[in-house]
């Protein structure tokens, strides 16, 4: 029988394996960052034991770093520490660090494939469950809890249950893909399939609707992979993905030749056996508009806040859920999500504040004001993205818009910088989680895509961006 | 680690489905560098006003489960981020056991890196075990949960049961196979980064 490609990584990374046991796995790539690693040193201070692969390992700093003047001390002490321990571990154990000064500092999921760290076919980890990211370029990539990140500093392996493949096929033609996005057919997959849908599974997304996005788009739907539930999601490589990694800062000198051997073994064979399938059809689907307190609590921009008992289908944990969600939320159900006003707009995180995420946001901005009642802040996803980004002259056409144009980090996406929401303010944010004060205590968060953050900037409530002329 | 004892305490219900890493403990505690001492951050949300005064509807903050180790939970437990600090919390806070009919991956995996035992059961037996209101034993070793109504029996990965009846040290164990991970490194396709 043939395998899928996440069987095929497996395969190919197995050091020890046991009959109904966990496996060895080696991990080609290690990703750090400063709020899930510190415990992992000090474990390795108090064992005596050193890095085994520094030269596998990457560090950067971006969850708590703030993202105003860089120039200026970092006010938070407990953040300043955190950052600090980071620096002093990684030049203890000899590891390659992008420190907040750094041209290269970002966020870990956005710098890892832009330097050419991610590669196809590799097994890639982080202390971050958004670490799926990286199946956009046929990696099999996943977050992994502080314990793992102590053991693969020391042995550059992970003992894993295999995960079950399951086959996520996107069919169709968006009929304007500059309104409908890659975040709406992930908000669109996660509604239907659950929070837990994909518990237990790496997914692979398949079909045109995938083949035909860029590989930034790839990243966001992979991205989201977990807030299905899944361990990872990935995609097979083609040539947009060789291309993407061409010529950056950390591609292998022996590129071309592992180029020619990802396009002969990185696939999914004819006769692969997935355990799970769904299907979604893109052709008809509207900009996605979360309400509710987890990413499945979402809706079509054109439909009302639903009523629990409809939600929930008959399942009285649901409902309740539901209810909960809404009275965080502040919101009466039948009221059209049109009608939400906003206070705040965030454009930014490891789902959408890559390159095009902005200039496509932008296009939406261009010649137009903020609304007067709205604070709305850009975040890049990296230094090299805001750079990218300048140069394009995108960042007058926001800050000419009223938006700020920040430094880059993770920021308002789960708010342990300074930048979070106050008590009860409502925001559209192109992050990935809106989980009750995720942003802020009291916080109240709608995800949507940038082209649809960047239109209820604008108007101070959501509206349909696909009646919105785009510049 | 510590090994698993058994434990006989009440229970402490939580009815709630789909508990996020973020709210176990919220993103401003995680800026600590240790282990320890998360335990007051747990379900802070839920348990403090804004005034940090304990919220008197929060099951946590009734006297009665002061000394619970047991925490049955609903659907999907610990889904949302990889942070372990959820776990440290609920172990610092006094949990020993937590059971729902689901956990999410990662949080689930994080437990048996700390000692904290996951127990999965199906949603009728889970409700059942809701209802109880004395005293629950946990035994590991025989894989029983001994209510007042009767013995139930609970699935766990052999591998992972070791584990926390012998709190062994997973990185310890790994790293026997040195002779293994040199031989793939030599085989290896994917090159250094730098």
């Amino acid at each position: 029988m043939g395998k899928t490609l996440f069987e095929k990584i497996w395969d190919a990374h197995i050091v020890v394996e046991k009959e109904n046991s966990p496996s060895l796995i080696y991990i080609d790539r290690h990703l750090v960052h400063e709020v899930t690693s510190p415990q992992a040193f000090d474990g390795l201070r108090m064992n005596n034991r050193s890095v085994r692969r520094p030269d596998l390992t990457i560090a950067t700093m971006d969850h708590n770093v703030p993202t105003n003047n860089r120039t200026l001390p970092i006010l938070d002490q407990t953040s300043a520490i955190q950052i600090q321990t980071l620096e002093k571990n990684c030049k203890d154990f000899g590891i390659q660090l992008f420190d907040i000064n750094s041209p290269n500092q970002g966020i870990v999921h956005v710098i890892g494939p832009q330097l050419g760290i991610t590669l196809p076919g590799s097994t890639i980890v982080c202390g971050d469950s958004h670490t799926s990211t990286h199946g956009a370029f046929g990696a099999l990539a996943f977050g992994i809890g502080t314990s793992e990140v102590e053991h693969v500093l020391a042995s550059q392996t992970l003992w894993l249950e295999k995960p079950k493949p399951f086959e996520i096929r996107v069919e169709g033609k968006r009929k304007n893909p500059h309104a409908v996005t890659a975040k709406d057919i992930v908000l669109s997959i996660i509604k239907n399939i659950g929070t837990s849908g994909g518990n237990g599974t790496v997914i692979e997304y398949r079909g045109e609707g995938i083949s035909d996005l860029s590989m930034e788009q790839r990243m966001t739907i992979c991205n989201m992979s977990i807030e299905a539930g899944a361990r990872a999601g990935l995609i097979v490589p083609d040539e947009k993905t060789y291309e993407y990694l061409r010529g950056r800062k950390y591609t292998p000198k022996n590129y071309e030749s592992l180029v020619d051997y990802w396009r002969d073994n990185l696939k999914t064979d004819n006769d692969a056996k997935f355990e799970k399938n769904y299907t979604l059809h893109v052709d008809n689907i509207a900009p996605q508009v979360s309400w509710g307190t987890n990413p499945g609590m979402t809706c079509d921009v054109t439909e009302s806040v639903p009523f629990p008992e409809d939600f929930s289908k008959g399942d009285q944990n649901q409902k309740k859920g539901a209810e909960k969600a809404l009275e965080y939320m502040a919101l009466k159900p039948g009221t059209p999500i049109t009608e939400i006003k906003i206070d705040r707009v965030f454009i930014g995180s490891c789902t959408n504040a890559r390159l095009e995420d902005l200039i496509e946001a932008s296009k939406v901005v261009k010649g137009r004001k903020l609304s007067s009642h709205v604070r709305a802040m850009v975040v890049p996803g990296s230094q090299m993205v805001k750079k990218q980004a300048e140069e394009l002259g995108l960042d007058k056409i926001f800050t000419d818009a009223n938006f700020e144009w920040r430094e880059a980090g993770c920021s308002m996406c789960l708010g342990m910088n300074p930048d979070i929401l106050s008590p009860g303010e409502r925001c559209a944010s192109t992050s990935n989680r809106n989980f009750e004060g995720r942003q802020g205590t009291g916080g109240r968060t709608h995800l949507v895509s940038p082209v649809m953050a960047a239109a209820a900037a604008i108007e101070g409530h959501f509206v349909d961006v696909r009646e919105m002329d785009l510049n | 680690m510590q090994s698993f004892k058994k434990v006989k305490t009440i229970i402490t219900p939580l009815d709630k489905v789909n508990v996020d890493t973020d709210q176990i403990v919220p993103k401003q505690f995680l800026k600590l560098v240790q282990k320890s001492g998360f335990g007051k951050f747990l379900f802070y949300n839920w348990r403090y006003d804004d005034q940090e005064h304990l919220k008197s509807d929060f099951i946590l903050n009734d006297t009665k489960y002061k000394n619970s180790k047991i925490l049955v939970v609903g659907d999907n437990f610990g889904c949302g981020s990889s942070r372990e600090h959820a776990v440290w919390a609920l172990q610092d806070y006094g949990f020993s056991v937590i059971i729902a009919p689901s956990f999410a991956d990662i949080f689930y995996s994080n437990c048996f890196k700390n000692g904290l035992l996951p127990i999965i059961l199906d949603d009728k037996t889970v409700e059942k075990i809701h209802q109880e209101t004395g005293e629950i034993e946990i035994d590991l070793e025989n894989q029983i949960i001994k209510t007042s109504s009767g013995e139930i029996s609970f699935a766990i990965d052999l591998h992972k049961k070791k584990i926390l009846l012998e709190g062994l040290d997973d990185i310890a164990q790994t790293l026997l196979y040195e002779k293994k991970i040199s031989e793939f490194e030599k085989q290896s396709k994917i090159p250094s980064v730098l």
